[in-house]
């Protein structure tokens, strides 16, 4: 077993993935907070919905999705991007299991933002973009590290999805959970055991990073 | 000169204003409740009215039966609300340079100096007085170089002795640069010694 082969392709892909769900879930948290639009409940369930699904199945969606004949698949198969089964699945993942997290902490952050500066904002001339990027994003800060924080620490843990869209290919796509899994699952209790230590420090740190950047949230304010 | 023509309904309240504002300086006056606020919202556009039009000097602001409703960050309309709302993650200056134009002939130099505001440019928001902010939001207003100030009781925060201190700043801004002012206020001596037109509001209609 190389654990820190494991430990250290566990944590790339879950920066990766965090990276990857930053762009549309402050998108989603922004369009979810301020935007009045029909089918705003609709989209609010279809992003939440990984968040109450069995992981396993949301892994099965996205099976069918970007399966080689599948709708997404099919496109991605014919610019050469082959997804099932390697690193890039375990992204993708990682990425929609962590990004209702994601949104519904940012969205929380944004609506606690006093409107009254994006007023003020507007009436200087500011369109809406501006106003998302100089105003509401600054001060939605601390959300916005949380939920980065807590996508990522889903991503370190994602396992469902994770294996059955990329399954457990050692040195390709076996994560920490995935791994701990096959370990124990094949007798290697130790292999397993090392994991799970390993595991509990990350987490250990995460929850420093979440504690400090909320501590200094509350400094400011 | 401002054509103000606005029904706008908000839960039980109605505003129903038809007014002319054709001097530089124009006091909405009124006990509270009145819809004072609502006004000012509704010409900087950020509250539709339900019918009716606004227009600046020609310029249509909003016209229910055209379908125009020009969005607030192009009405080139200063607002300085009762709150301020100075932004508060940004230094005084980059507040006060936030809404600059390009072609702006009004210098941050200029604007601060007559304000009176140099020394408060590299502070933080948190460490004004109320006073401080509101002359602060007003330069902030000001550069953005507004065809229109809308001024939401700039003096009620403020103690009796601080607001004797601002008052000559709004009559610098008056007088130097020629900004049309729509000054709310509940104060009767207020409104004389600034507005050359006084509008008397009550329960959303204009008594006088």
């Amino acid at each position: 077993m190389d654990a820190w082969q494991i430990t250290g392709f566990t944590i790339a892909t879950a920066a990766a993935a965090t990276l990857l769900m930053l762009p549309p879930g402050l998108l989603l948290a922004w369009l979810m907070a301020r935007g009045r639009f029909p089918g705003r409940v609709v989209l609010d369930t279809v992003v939440s919905l990984p968040l109450v699904m069995p992981p396993v199945a949301t892994g099965l969606v996205l099976l069918m999705l970007v399966a080689p004949r599948g709708p997404v698949g099919r496109v991605l198969a014919r610019a050469g991007v082959d997804v099932v089964f390697t690193w890039k699945a375990v992204v993708l993942a990682m990425t929609v299991m962590g990004l209702p997290l994601l949104v519904r902490t940012v969205r929380a952050g944004i609506e606690q933002v006093d409107r009254r500066y994006e007023a003020a904002a507007s009436t200087l001339g500011a369109g809406p973009l501006r106003v998302f990027f100089t105003v509401t994003l600054p001060l939605a800060r601390p959300a916005v590290a949380a939920g980065a924080v807590l996508g990522f620490a889903r991503a370190l843990g994602e396992f469902g999805a994770t294996i059955m869209i990329a399954g457990s290919i050692p040195g390709s796509t076996r994560t920490l959970a995935v791994a701990i899994y096959s370990f124990a699952e094949t007798g290697r209790d130790r292999d397993a055991a090392v994991l799970v230590a390993i595991s509990a420090a990350i987490a250990f740190g995460a929850l420093c990073v979440s504690n400090w950047i909320s501590s200094r949230a509350g400094l400011r304010t | 000169m401002i054509v103000l023509d606005v029904l706008l309904r908000q839960g039980s309240f109605t505003l129903d204003v038809h007014a002319l504002l054709d001097q530089p300086v124009t006091a909405l006056f009124g006990p509270s409740g009145a819809g004072k606020t609502t006004v000012l919202d509704a010409i900087a556009g950020l509250r539709t009215p339900a019918s009716g039009s606004i227009t600046i000097d020609q310029r249509v602001l909003f016209d229910s039966s055209r379908g125009v409703n020009v969005p607030p960050y192009r009405r080139h309309v200063g607002y300085v609300a009762q709150d301020v709302a100075l932004f508060p993650h940004m230094s005084v200056r980059r507040n006060v340079l936030y809404g600059r134009r390009d072609g702006q002939k009004l210098s941050l130099a200029t604007v601060a100096e007559m304000l009176e505001i140099e020394t408060l440019l590299d502070r933080d928001v948190p460490q004004l007085s109320g006073g401080e902010r509101q002359r602060v939001a007003l330069a902030r207003a000001l550069m953005s170089a507004p065809e229109l100030l809308l001024l939401d009781e700039p003096l009620a925060a403020v103690d009796v002795e601080r607001r004797r201190r601002i008052l000559p700043y709004l009559e610098r801004v008056r007088d130097q640069l020629r900004v049309p002012i729509v000054y709310v206020t509940h104060d009767p001596a207020e409104a004389r010694q600034l507005a050359d037109q006084v509008i008397v509001l009550e329960e959303g209609q204009v008594v006088r």
